[in-house]
């Protein structure tokens, strides 16, 4: 895949529209780099100037800072910043919820301001501005989709309209679950979660979440988030649903609908 | 003699509002617990949150039933107490409904009013107990609300329901008095009492005037016992969700509150800091590890729970069987603020008492279960936030004792080392684009 960096680009004095912010799970978890892949054929499908930062991307410090670690968290995004600002970012999209949460809210305040989108946003407003035709049949018709809200997106920055437009858009017949949008259930990875065993309890959080998700019937959990991914994936697993229902991000979905 | 009960119940009042006085100034010095934290912004927004989220409860309407009883008694509490300002000019001046002839026939349909909002709102809390002690609702079952929150709640509702049955036996009686007695104002029928009236009929006039008396001064004197019991109580909401939702943060829910004084110290040791930017004063303690490490906004909002557990039922961390409990974050913080107020307050060692917040009210456990999904922040009805809480102590575990769970320092260790909350060499971050 030829996917430019922003040194390179800068190097040949050039400056991309956008910056593909690709994540930590978007760039070492194997699940995730399959939709990292996904979101880069999407952009280059629509001809989007894009690059990455590549190998000067460093984990936000998200995790860190919602375990307690705030030295560790500012660290990172003193240095994240250091590198955006030199090379004078505008505008960055990211596949990853609480990598879009950090650099867009929590970043300002260390002096690094830029608009932040997260790719469900930014992939409904390519559907909206015509720049993804949703043509031919589709093999989505009549197929059940439930979307899992990320709290990162949803409750954390209200964002729980573009990735049900964007499915309504691939003309799948979305069911919601009982706890959905504001009332979401989280998948269980949040607040750094992701990184250490759950405390003692009766039940995993992303198994309750998995069981609400195959009782509405649907064969696809749409997901918008790669920690997400892992939880809602591990969960099906666990009721041994993986022939009856797939875990995928909304890019994913595009990308099979578009056959990019 | 006629002046003593007029005299009893100046008495009476001066004494409830010495004692409210006292326990107000309490409750605001065990806020000045807290730390500063200036909020002038955006009052615009602020007054807003008041006027939809406290006074119009709209928060409450996501669950419809319990907030349509719970209107009626929130309406009842605030329409009713204009009969209470009637009760105490009445009990200073020795009148008897003085409203009464200044109001003529619009005085008969507000007491028809005010009769069908205390029928409404004794039935509201006759559903409520009913919720609370019969079928058992999940929120209302938990470890934290027994004991004196169990008795905490249903001493008000029972108080509530006796009430309003004083104010029926009352105007019962009056109507009954008000055919031979001059003193006793016509107020024309009040629908509701009307129907008690056959119980009382054959009794004595002067039988009658000691009880409709007994009802009139159990209902006021229940009233200022009730505005002094609120204090003590986790009703106090009644007064605090207005303030709450005021101070209540305005900024996206996934955003955590920075610490300037780590900025200061990190941008140092990047050595992009300003040279005169010395850093002004004691740092002080990183994170929460008792109440005085909380902001003052902190506090006050555990004033303004009320215990409904609407957040404790939407954490995932609490279905799913794990200790941690966003109500029992506020109780807890409330708790600790009333011991170390007392203490102070007896000339004792208040915060320097052995005990915190984090270890002896709240466990580790508790803090580490988290997943900061908000849940809790949507749930709230008057906008407390237990998350931030959370956050301070896991940033006072973390970063005063270095005593997070093992996994999550190593995965510090590996965003320090590989840049990364996992460990991969920093050189394979692109890789994905060659696989």
């Amino acid at each position: 895949m030829n996917v430019p960096t922003l040194a390179e680009m800068t190097a040949k004095g050039e400056s991309p529209e956008i910056v593909f912010w690709v994540g930590c799970a978007g760039s070492f978890d194997d699940r995730a780099k399959r939709v990292t892949k996904a979101f880069v054929k999407i952009l280059q499908a629509v001809g989007t100037k894009f690059a990455v930062l590549g190998p000067e991307e460093t984990c936000t410090g998200d995790p860190a800072r919602r375990a307690g670690n705030e030295f560790l968290f500012q660290m990172q995004a003193m240095s994240n910043i250091t590198v955006l600002n030199g090379y004078q970012v505008k505008k960055i999209v990211t596949t990853c919820p609480h990598c879009f949460n950090t650099l867009k809210n929590e970043y300002p305040e260390l002096g690094g301001t830029y608009e932040v989108i997260h790719h469900t946003t930014f992939i409904n407003e390519l559907i909206r501005e015509g720049k993804i035709k949703m043509t031919g049949t589709s093999g989505f018709q009549g197929r059940k989709i439930t979307y899992h809200d990320s709290c990162y997106l949803g409750r954390a920055n209200n964002i729980y309209e573009a990735p049900r437009e964007v499915l309504e858009a691939l003309d799948a017949d979305l069911v919601e679950m009982k706890r959905c949008k504001t009332n979401g259930l989280c998948c269980g990875a949040g607040g750094a979660q992701m990184f250490k065993e759950p405390e003692k309890g009766n039940k995993d959080i992303n198994i309750e979440r998995a069981e609400e998700a195959i009782n509405t019937g649907a064969s696809t959990i749409a997901v918008a988030c790669p920690f997400c991914m892992t939880m809602m994936s591990d969960g099906v697993k666990n009721k041994e649903k993986e022939g009856q229902i797939v875990v995928r991000d909304l890019a994913e979905l595009i990308v099979e609908r578009q056959g990019l | 003699m006629a002046f003593v009960p007029q005299l009893l119940f100046f008495l009476v009042l001066a004494f409830a509002a010495f004692i409210i006085r006292s326990r107000v100034l309490r409750i605001r010095d065990n806020i000045r617990l807290g730390k500063a934290n200036p909020v002038n912004d955006r009052s615009g927004e602020r007054w807003n949150n008041v006027l939809l989220v406290a006074f119009g409860q709209k928060k409450m309407f996501k669950k419809m039933i319990p907030a349509t009883l719970h209107f009626f008694i929130y309406a009842g509490f605030l329409i009713i107490n204009l009969e209470v300002l009637e009760f105490v000019i009445d009990g200073l001046a020795g009148t008897h409904r003085i409203f009464a002839p200044y109001l003529g026939s619009m005085y008969n349909l507000l007491m028809n009013f005010f009769e069908f909002l205390a029928l409404a709102v004794l039935l509201a809390c006759v559903v409520f107990l009913i919720r609370r002690n019969v079928i058992k609702v999940p929120r209302f079952r938990s470890p934290e609300l027994t004991g004196w929150p169990l008795l905490d709640a249903n001493l008000i509702l029972i108080t509530e329901i006796v009430l309003m049955s004083a104010i029926f036996t009352m105007n019962a009686c009056d109507q009954l008095l008000q055919v031979h007695s001059e003193h006793y104002t016509a107020t024309g029928t009040l629908f509701f009492s009307s129907f008690l009236m056959p119980l009382f009929s054959n009794l004595s006039q002067d039988a009658l005037h000691v009880i409709e008396r007994s009802a009139w001064w159990f209902h006021i004197l229940g009233i200022l016992g009730f505005a002094v019991y609120v204090t003590y109580s986790k009703h106090l909401h009644i007064f605090m969700a207005f303030v709450n939702t005021y101070y209540a943060r305005l900024e996206p829910k996934g955003q955590i509150n920075n610490m300037p004084v780590v900025t200061r110290e990190v941008k140092s040791m990047l050595g992009i800091a300003p040279a005169d930017a010395a850093p002004a004063g004691e740092p002080g303690r990183f994170g929460a590890k008792d109440i005085n490490d909380l902001t003052w906004n902190q506090l006050a909002a555990a004033y303004s729970c009320t215990e409904c557990g609407r957040c404790t039922a939407e954490c995932p961390a609490n279905l799913t069987g794990k200790k941690l409990s966003p109500r029992k974050i506020m109780m807890d913080v409330r708790d600790r603020m009333e011991e170390v107020g007392n203490s102070i307050a007896k000339g004792g060692k208040g915060l320097q008492d052995g005990k915190f917040l984090l270890d002896t009210y709240i466990s580790r456990e508790e803090i580490n279960a988290c997943t900061s999904c908000n849940a809790c922040v949507e749930a709230c009805p008057v906008l407390i936030n237990p998350l931030d809480i959370i956050l301070e102590m896991r940033r006072y575990v973390s970063m005063e004792e270095s005593g997070a769970p093992a996994q999550w320092n190593g995965m510090f260790q590996n965003i320090e080392t590989s840049f990364a909350p996992w460990k991969f060499p920093p050189s394979d971050r692109f890789k994905w684009a060659n696989e």
